[in-house]
């Protein structure tokens, strides 16, 4: 197999609240000889927000973003589904509308670039499984995950609209991907029905309780389960999981504690990198145990 | 050659007038590829059991009557293949209401909550007309296009009782009455559009209150994409000065803001401009717990001041924000 060469899309998270998941994504990349080139250049998606408000504005930036890796020749990768699916709404809009694209090309060749829609955008999830392989994974894992019953929580903009995710045959009524892929580092993937449903974290501050009954009612269903932690590609899915936990206890009325992962931390933690790198600490519900070695 | 295959279907049962709780029955049968899920339900009430209750009318996907949920998954029984659910599930179809808090008997329910909110958005256009018009009030074909795939929804509800918010909040109007205030509001003849704009902007029962799932999206049998429509509302709240600054609003507008000081959205900045000063005491206890962990960094400078990262060339998107941007709060 010839090196996979990848464009990074690190989102805003990555970069503030949650550096666990950019050091983790890099540690994985790198035991599994993958290669990164972060765009240092791209800004925020908007993450849904912004496009409430201006959308031509979100379509404008999210093109300048994809132009620079364009420019690389490179699949950009993202690491948030909320990036994921705001990058793809516009690839997806300029690509069907030419109108649109000239409108926004228009505005782009004020700082010299053109979006011409030759870069693919793909969630770090989905290489993994359809370019690098699950098999190939399955091979580099030293520490099996056994003893852990895993809960994979997709997060929704992985999934839906499906229409915008067809490329990875992923069903949002019964998503498989992180499952297989729990599968593959050897851990116990749970089954609950939560898994494919909401987090709240884009109502935190206006619907607090909203927000609140959503995450709980999840992590809930997790524990109910038997899960010892859950697993997310979504950083905002882990931010508001992780974060909040005490706030949801309170509003549903029962103790939550739960670690919640990153997707790249869980492999992290199976092909056996550094504590550093898995960055555990960073975590609000205590997940350091997770790496203690006996 | 047709494919058949043995499925058992899981009915939720229940009777208003005389179950204390809702029972499931199992029936099996073989199903062949030609057959929806309406026919299984029919054959159930007409081989198995005569009392099993369901609604159903046009059989066609127009009258939106059959809406009901299989394995948890919005349907219109008269539209979706049986076999074709079988294969994201298994062989065992759960056949349930579309909201079983609201079951009346079997998969029939009480869409009144549904109905009060459609309503609530004036579902008409609003307009002074002559008692006896001489000619049609004519519209562009490109104005009827704006609204065309709003005014395809059949009101079965698939959206409405998908949507997580609505079996929260239930103040919230839910994606099909966002759907109908769009549909109405971006009509050029109607008069209510500032109306319909103001009452949809209220926190509590508004637009802001989606959580952006897209559960709707995915539910809606005649592909209109209420998401869309939710984010359009929003869109036209702010290009029609309705939107007052709120938290919500003020969150909206505030990325704007953070993209052209950082490239990147200020994570605690946000907060603090979204709530305002008055709105910071209730996130302290957060803000502490996320200093002490390190999610709100330290090393890079002074949390909140200066330890903000900036992307590469800012200019540009600067240059962007400056010739792009169309709205304002």
């Amino acid at each position: 197999m010839s090196q996979l060469h990848y464009a990074l899309y690190t989102g805003c998270t990555a970069k503030q609240s949650t550096p666990e998941l950019l050091s983790s994504t890099l540690a994985v990349a790198e035991k599994l000889g993958i290669k990164i080139t972060i765009l240092e250049e791209a800004s925020c998606c908007g993450a849904s927000h912004l496009q409430d408000f201006d959308e031509f504005l979100a379509h404008v930036l999210n093109a300048r973003n994809i132009c620079y890796a364009e420019k690389l020749g490179l699949t950009m990768i993202t690491i948030c589904n909320t990036c994921q699916l705001n990058s793809a709404m516009t690839k997806h809009a300029l690509d069907s509308n030419p109108e649109l694209k000239a409108r926004v090309n228009e505005k782009l060749a004020e700082v010299g670039l053109e979006y011409k829609g030759t870069s693919e955008i793909k969630h770090f999830l989905y290489t993994l499984i359809d370019e690098y392989g699950l098999d190939n994974i399955k091979d580099k894992v030293t520490v099996p995950l056994s003893h852990l019953n895993i809960a994979p929580f997709y997060g929704c903009h992985n999934i839906r609209p499906s229409e915008l995710h067809s490329a990875n045959k992923e069903n949002p009524y019964n998503p498989t991907s992180l499952d297989q892929l729990i599968e593959a580092l050897e851990g116990n993937p749970i089954d609950y029905s939560s898994k494919n449903k909401c987090c709240g974290f884009h109502v935190e501050l206006q619907a607090n309780r909203t927000s609140e009954l959503l995450a709980g009612n999840a992590l809930v269903d997790a524990i109910d389960n038997n899960a010892d932690i859950v697993v997310t590609p979504c950083p905002l899915c882990h931010l508001k999981m992780d974060t909040y936990q005490d706030d949801m206890g309170k509003v549903i009325g029962r103790d939550i504690e739960l670690p919640v992962l990153h997707m790249p931390q869980m492999i992290a933690l199976a092909l056996g990198c550094s504590e550093a790198e898995i960055g555990l600490k960073y975590h609000i519900s205590k997940a350091t145990h997770l790496t203690k070695k006996d | 050659m047709s494919r058949t295959k043995k499925l058992t279907l899981k009915l939720f049962r229940f009777n208003a007038e005389t179950d204390y709780l809702p029972y499931y029955k199992t029936v099996e049968m073989q199903v062949s590829d030609h057959e929806l899920v309406l026919d299984l339900l029919n054959r159930v009430k007409w081989e198995h059991d005569g009392s099993f209750s369901y609604r159903r009318s046009c059989r066609h996907g127009i009258c939106g009557a059959c809406a009901i949920k299989v394995n948890g998954k919005s349907v219109l029984a008269c539209k979706e293949n049986a076999l074709s659910v079988s294969d994201i599930f298994g062989d065992e179809l759960i056949i349930e209401p579309q909201s079983k808090k609201r079951a009346v008997k079997d998969l029939i329910i009480d869409k009144a909550d549904f109905w009060d909110k459609h309503e609530a958005v004036k579902p008409w256009v609003e307009t002074e007309i002559e008692e006896h018009p001489k000619h049609e009030n004519k519209i562009t074909q490109e104005e009827v296009n704006s609204i065309l795939d709003a005014d395809y929804c059949i009101q079965c509800g698939a959206c409405h009782y998908a949507c997580p918010v609505v079996e929260l909040n239930e103040d919230f109007f839910g994606p099909a009455a966002f759907v109908s205030a769009y549909r109405f509001s971006a009509d050029t003849r109607d008069e209510a559009t500032i109306e319909r704009l103001e009452s949809t902007a209220e926190i509590g029962q508004g637009v802001w209150n989606c959580v952006k799932c897209f559960e709707c999206a995915e539910a809606c049998p005649k592909d209109i994409n209420p998401i869309e429509k939710i984010t359009k509302l929003h869109n036209m709240q702010f290009e029609q000065k309705v939107a007052k600054s709120n938290v919500a609003t003020r969150h909206a507008e505030g990325f704007v803001r953070s993209i052209k000081k950082h490239g990147l959205l200020d994570e605690a900045e946000i907060v603090i401009y979204s709530e305002g000063y008055l709105g910071m005491p209730k996130h302290i206890p957060t803000a502490i717990k996320m200093l002490k962990t390190g999610k709100i960094h330290w090393q890079d400078g002074v949390p909140f001041i200066d330890s903000m990262p900036k992307i590469k060339n800012l200019d540009e998107v600067q240059k962007l924000i400056e010739i792009s941007q169309t709205n304002k709060l």
